[in-house]
Formats: structure tokens, sequence, C-alpha cells
């Protein structure tokens, strides 16, 4: 596709979210925040739905309900979790970045660089683990401890 | 014979995308096998191809050292500087050469940086002060001390080679974003102790393709070849203005003019200039 000038389009779109280079961590964390955020989004969206069948009495609330045990639903649910679990903590590292913090000072670049990214990783690497071990216990507790 | 056989550089492939506007309907991939000896950069390779295989193959470069910023291209999965790369750093026997992404490729591997000089423009890269007429009648220097120096001398590292839009995730998506270089010049100059701009940036910065479009994937600064960190400039900008729209920040006041330096007396150990000898 060209443009006016005649040159040809060489834009990434969506595609530049999910990939197209060898970057680093914090690159897939963003792009992993802004999938979850929109999963949580239409999940509310349909939240708000099913909780309406309880205007349609008792008897409408019950039988939305008989379906959303099935487990297809279960899952859903699971992915709902797991998305809240990831977007929250994440949503703590990024809230504290933009506010300016875990990055250091600002210093004269001498060379081999080292940016601010790389001063917040641990950071970065703490919240992935706490996020698998709450999603990890969160299985357990959707799929065996709960499951009759 | 045989010594200048064992001495004989290894072969890399170059795979470089070609595209020529009203000859070619889509860009394709043109291979060319380049002698690698030790030391050889990206950019020699290309010279060495236009030389040797090739004149009809574009791209820009003018400086062969990382200052000019007009050589960076998609080297290997990231946008690099062709000069500042070395073959043999890319560990690997086929380097695959593409133009920059989230820019028109105007030919080859040339770019068009059009909208990415306007939206530099458009922060206003320059020291602005309320009083005009010092600026156009100087009578001596701004202020500034060495620790100000260091509030945004990383920033004004910046060459516009256009690396870091190329990595942003939110540029792929948002042809209006002002993308990193923009934003982390913007925060050089609002950073810099003898300016007083940050109200006259405001709009272009709180815009809804400023500053609060940046989510810090942090692929801008992990790019950046002169360790300017773009993120982090972004970062900072927004705890600014935070700062600012809760009344925390007074008002910017551009520093004084420094007092002009009397009965200096050159130090010893400095060898004296020669004469002038025209
Ligand atoms: S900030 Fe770095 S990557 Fe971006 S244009 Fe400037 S030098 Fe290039
Ligand atoms: S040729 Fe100037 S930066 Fe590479």
């Amino acid at each position: 596709m060209t443009d006016e000038k005649n040159h040809l389009s060489n834009k990434l779109g969506i595609w530049g979210w999910l990939g197209g280079g060898r970057y680093g961590l914090e690159r897939y964390a963003y792009t992993l925040h802004r999938l979850t955020g929109l999963g949580l989004l239409l999940y509310f969206i349909l939240h708000i739905f099913v909780t309406g069948s309880r205007l349609g009495g008792p008897e409408s609330w019950s039988a939305s309900m008989a379906v959303y045990e099935t487990g297809l639903f279960k899952i859903g649910e699971f992915l709902v979790f797991v998305a809240f679990i990831y977007h929250g903590l994440n949503g703590i590292r990024l809230g504290l970045t933009e506010l300016g913090f875990l990055m250091g000072k600002p210093e004269r670049p001498l060379f081999p660089y080292r940016s601010s990214v790389m001063r917040q990783r641990p950071v970065l690497i703490v919240i992935m683990v706490l996020a698998v071990i709450l999603i990890l216990a969160g299985g357990l507790d959707f799929f065996v401890l709960t499951s009759h | 014979m045989s010594e200048s056989h064992a001495n004989a550089p290894q072969k890399v492939i170059f795979e470089v995308l070609r595209y020529i506007p009203g000859v070619d309907a889509k860009p394709r991939m043109q291979s060319y096998e380049v002698p690698a000896p030790k030391g050889l950069t990206v950019l020699d390779g290309l010279l060495w191809i236009k030389e040797n295989l090739d004149p009809t193959l574009s791209w820009r470069s003018s400086c062969r050292m990382g200052v000019c910023g007009s050589c960076a291209m998609f080297i290997n999965g990231l946008p690099r500087l062709a000069c500042a790369n070395q073959v043999a750093h890319l560990h690997s026997d086929k380097i695959i050469i593409k133009p920059l992404p989230n820019y028109a490729i105007i030919r080859d591997l040339v770019p068009d940086l059009e909208p990415f000089f306007a939206k530099h423009a458009a922060i206003k890269p320059f020291l602005i002060r309320k009083n005009i007429e010092e600026l156009d009648n100087p009578t001596g220097e701004f202020f500034q001390s060495k620790e100000e120096l260091v509030n945004y001398i990383q920033f004004a590292y910046c060459i516009k080679c256009g690396a870091c839009l190329s990595a942003c995730p939110t540029v792929a998506t948002d042809d209006a974003y002002l993308g990193p270089q923009a934003l982390a010049q913007a925060w050089r100059y609002i950073a810099d102790a003898r300016d007083e701009g940050a109200a006259e940036r405001e709009e272009e910065i709180f815009s809804a393709h400023g500053a609060f479009r940046c989510h810090f994937a942090g692929a801008c600064s992990e790019v950046c070849p002169k360790g300017v960190d773009p993120a982090f400039a972004i970062q900072l900008m927004k705890q600014f203005m935070f700062k600012k729209k809760l009344g925390g920040c007074k008002e910017q006041h551009g520093s004084e003019l420094a007092p002009p330096v009397e009965n200096w007396v050159p130090k010893k150990e400095y060898p004296k200039a020669p004469e002038h000898s025209l």
C-alpha cells in the first residue's frame, strides 16, 4: 500500500504488539497487560448482563446460574482470575514506574549504557513469580479443592 | 598460496529488503554473499555490495561512526545503527536487513522520516524563556550548575536516528502518537534549569497522543544506540506533570544570567594555544 507521496507503508499495526523483533521482557509484559485489560473489560460487560438476569426473578437467575456452572464457563472464570492477577500485579509496577519510581536517577551516559528498564527489571521478575504462585494456588482452589 | 587461503575472510550472506517504486509491486528479499574480514560493520558490508555487486541498492548513511543518526535499519530482529554494529557481533552467518518498521519506505532501506521530524518540531525543542529580549540580544550566559546539567544531559544525546519509534508498540498502532524521541526531547528541555517552557509544551504532551499513551514497554530504551533512555524521560515527565497538577511543583523559573568571569587566569598545566597562523 503506497501513500500520497508514493511511499510504501511499513506499519507494524497490531503485529507490533505481539512481536516484531527480539525485544526484552517489558515489551511482552506491555502486550499481555493490554490484552488482559481488554479481556477484563469484556468480562465486566458480560457480568452486567448476567447479573441483570436477576431482574427476571429467581427462576431466571437460577437458570442462568445453571448454565455458568458448566465446565467451559469454569475455565472462562479461571481465565478472568488469571487476567485479574496479572493485570493487577503488573499494574502496581506500572503505576510505580509511571510515577518515576524504581528507575534510579538520570546520569551521564557512559558506554556500555544501562537503561532505567534494566534497573526496574528485578521488580518485574518478582511480580511475575508472585503472579505464577497466586495463579497456581487459584487453580488448585478452582479445579481441585472445590470440584465435587 | 595456502597461507593466503587460510587468511581469506569468512563469507556471510546479506539478505536485504529491496523495493524500487515503479519497478517492484511489493518488497522482495535479495541475497548477497559478502566477505567478512575482522571488524566489518553492517554498513561496510552494504558499501561493499554497492561497490562490487549491485549499485542500485539504496540506504542512508553519512558519518560511519554512530554520530549522524542516518543509518538506523532493522538488522537481525532489532532496530540498530548499521555503522555501529559489527557483523561478527551479530553471531550469525546471515544478516537480515530491512528498513526501519513504522516508517513508510521510500526505496530499499530508506525510510520516510518526515513525520518523525514533524513530531520532534511539535514539542518545541529549544529553550523557551519569558524574556524574549535576552534571547534576541543576549548579554550573557544563563547559569547552570554541574548537577543541573546531569538532569538532562543523557536525554540531549539523541541523534534522531528514529530507532526508538520502530521498536515502540504504541507507535505501531497509533500514527499520531508523539513517540519516545519527541517526548524525551520535551523532557530534555523541561528538565533544563534554563528553560521556562513547560506550560507551552503541555498541550502537546497532555494530548490524547502524548505522554500518557506510553505504557512503559521499554523497547525504545533497549534499542537506543546513544543511551538516551527515552522511556525513562517519559516517566520522569509524567511524574513532573502529576506533581504539577497536584500543585506540588513551583512555577518554572529559568536560571538567571551567570555573572561574567572576571580575573580569569589560565591554569599552568594547560599548554598555551598556538599563535594564529593567518
Ligand atoms: S532517542 Fe535514541 S533511538 Fe530515539 S531517535 Fe534519539 S538516539 Fe535514536
Ligand atoms: S552513518 Fe552516521 S550514525 Fe551510522
